[in-house]
């Protein structure tokens, strides 16, 4: 037997071994609540007594009845909170890798204090998105925040703007939370890429006399294409299932709320967890979709060079 | 032409004074709010004018932010010994074996990854009732490891799979088991990888907030994000926004502290976790 089999055979052997202990955690905290979220989705239970329910099958999804359509499928809340999600997503999502290249291209040009710039990128990210949702709410604040102080300060506005009260200008102030928070991940993101990027191809643009702008729309943009397209997907997955911000900035206002914050209130709020359940089923099939096709797209695994 | 340089550096700096204020100018606001007490708070101006620490005071002695620390403490610490423990065993097998279903093991723990929290909160809340741990902190580190375990599994199978076959030939001619390589060769040589693959994680265990509002009912058992979330006032028009501000700074400096001592590791490990697909 070769030197390279043996190896390949105990490793092989012992490899079972070693994951299992990690599948069967994951099964107990990921396949299984889920496998019984799903199944609660087509029942009436309520969190008051988990044990007795109806299995009503998809009543909670859609149903007509007695004239009415009763379901999520047909809440009008759900609905706003489906379509405040989307907007939520796509919005922040596009601003985030706009502002994000933006910031990334800065700190990549080599100048003295790249290091101090990149360090001042990772502060919002460090902070708890609690907090940042709460130190934004204080800066927001209608009548005591200083956004508004600097605003009439400088003479844009003459009266205080009530940020998060409940109007579409609660979810432009969520949206511009999470791009001060999420934007300089974009940016590490990108600039990790554009760190591998050969420096030859841009002396060589540079003697050839090509415009910038040029050079980074043909061959910057090309070559670090996929290190965006995991920013978006990762971004795009975390603005959908998006939570705390939220919750914490506007509560379970009508004009903000997610999918999430939805189906959390019908769960835990008002008892229902049928309901619940069904809201949540339906974010989880969502995303499930997302997933599915961004593994699609990867390189199949099996085939990165052999270790 | 030398002006012409001279301009666009200054230019560039410019722009990167607008792009650092814009990031750091609301923890500056934070610390500043923090240090303001009184009707002072409500003034809105950049400088902490009369500074006071009665807002730390406060938040440390009217409530129990001391034990919300120490829970966050607690979770954050189980999660991630948890964690790397399960992931560093599997890792090993993602990253050196080939063995049938590793594949499709890799990506279904990818997708898991993905799962938004809200999905697995009714299932996860009949478990946490069954073994009684509602309110308990236990309930917590027990759920964490849902986007913690996948996530460590992932990166560290990144980082083992670039380490140096010749080592692992010699343990395995030698007559070394498995566990013996894990153990005492690859360990010792995953170490910078665990460290950041564990912040990591314990930033994402720190600031978790559906699961510790979800399955926490009392203050004394809350996290810091919780507690900082349901700090309420005197009454119901009164917020104290000092007082928040002052927890939000304690909370936040550490944070901060760690993740810059070790930015170019994090870097590292984010981009490890993300782009190597």
């Amino acid at each position: 037997m070769s030197r390279r089999s043996a190896i390949d055979a105990a490793r092989a052997r012992s490899a079972w071994l070693f994951v299992t202990p990690m599948l069967v955690v994951l099964a107990v905290v990921a396949a299984w609540p889920l496998a019984r979220t799903i199944w609660f989705s087509m029942t009436n239970a309520t969190l008051v007594d988990l044990t007795t329910y109806d299995f009503i099958w998809f009543d909670n999804f859609v149903v007509h009845a007695e004239g009415r359509w009763y379901g999520i499928f047909t809440d009008p809340q759900w609905l706003r909170a489906l379509w405040n999600t989307l907007v939520f997503a796509a919005v922040s999502v596009s601003l985030e890798l706009v502002l994000g290249v933006i910031v990334a291209l800065i700190v990549n040009a080599s100048l003295p204090g790249r290091g101090l710039m990149r360090a001042a990128m990772l502060v919002p990210w460090a902070i708890p998105t609690v907090v940042s949702a709460k130190i934004w709410q204080w800066m927001l604040n209608d009548q005591f925040g200083v956004v508004n102080a600097m605003l009439e300060g400088a003479g844009f506005t003459d009266g205080p703007i009530a940020w998060l009260g409940g109007s579409s200008l609660a979810m432009v102030s969520i949206i511009m939370v999470d791009v001060w928070k999420t934007t300089p991940f974009v940016a590490l993101l990108v600039l990790a890429a554009l760190q591998t990027l050969p420096k030859e191809i841009y002396e060589a643009a540079k003697v050839d006399g090509i415009h910038p702008v040029k050079v980074f729309f043909k061959v910057t943009l090309p070559l670090i294409k996929p290190a965006l397209v995991v920013a978006v997907i990762f971004r795009l997955l975390d603005a959908m299932r998006m939570f705390d911000l939220v919750y914490v900035m506007t509560g379970s206002s009508e004009e903000t709320m997610t999918l999430s914050v939805f189906a959390r209130q019908a769960l835990v709020s008002f008892q229902d967890v049928g309901y619940g359940s069904a809201a949540s089923t339906g974010l989880f099939l969502i995303i499930a979709m997302i997933t599915v096709i961004y593994i699609m797209t990867l390189k199949p695994l099996g085939q990165e060079k052999a270790a | 032409m030398k002006s012409n340089r001279l301009i666009k550096n200054g230019a560039l700096v410019l722009l990167w004074i607008v792009v650092a204020l814009f990031l750091l100018f609301p923890f500056y606001y934070a610390v500043v709010s923090s240090f303001r007490e009184g009707s002072a708070i409500f003034e809105a101006s950049l400088w902490p004018g009369d500074p006071t620490l009665a807002n730390y005071r406060a938040v440390m002695t009217d409530q129990p932010f001391a034990k919300n620390i120490l829970n966050s403490l607690i979770v954050a610490f189980s999660v991630v010994v948890l964690s790397l423990g399960l992931a560093t065993f599997a890792s090993y097998a993602f990253g050196r074996a080939k063995f049938k279903g590793r594949r499709l093991l890799l990506y279904t723990i990818l997708g898991v990854s993905m799962f938004p929290q809200v999905a697995v909160l009714s299932g996860l809340f009949e478990i946490v009732r069954l073994f009684g741990l509602y309110n308990n902190l236990l309930s917590l580190v027990f759920s964490y490891m849902i986007f913690t375990l996948p996530f460590t599994v992932w990166v560290l199978t990144s980082f083992m799979r670039d380490l140096p076959v010749e080592i692992e030939e010699a343990a395995i001619m030698d007559g070394a088991s498995s566990w013996t390589i894990v153990t005492k060769v690859f360990l010792p040589l995953l170490a910078p990888a665990l460290v950041t693959t564990g912040l990591l994680a314990f930033i994402a265990a720190w600031n978790e907030f559906l699961f510790a509002l979800s399955f926490t009912l009392t203050n004394e058992q809350r996290t810091v994000p919780v507690a900082i979330a349901l700090i309420t006032g005197a009454s119901q028009y009164e917020l104290p926004w000092g007082n928040i501000m002052a927890a939000s700074v304690i909370v936040t400096v550490p944070m901060i502290v760690l993740v810059l001592i070790f930015q170019r590791k994090l870097v590292a490990g984010l981009t490890a976790g993300a782009v190597k697909g």
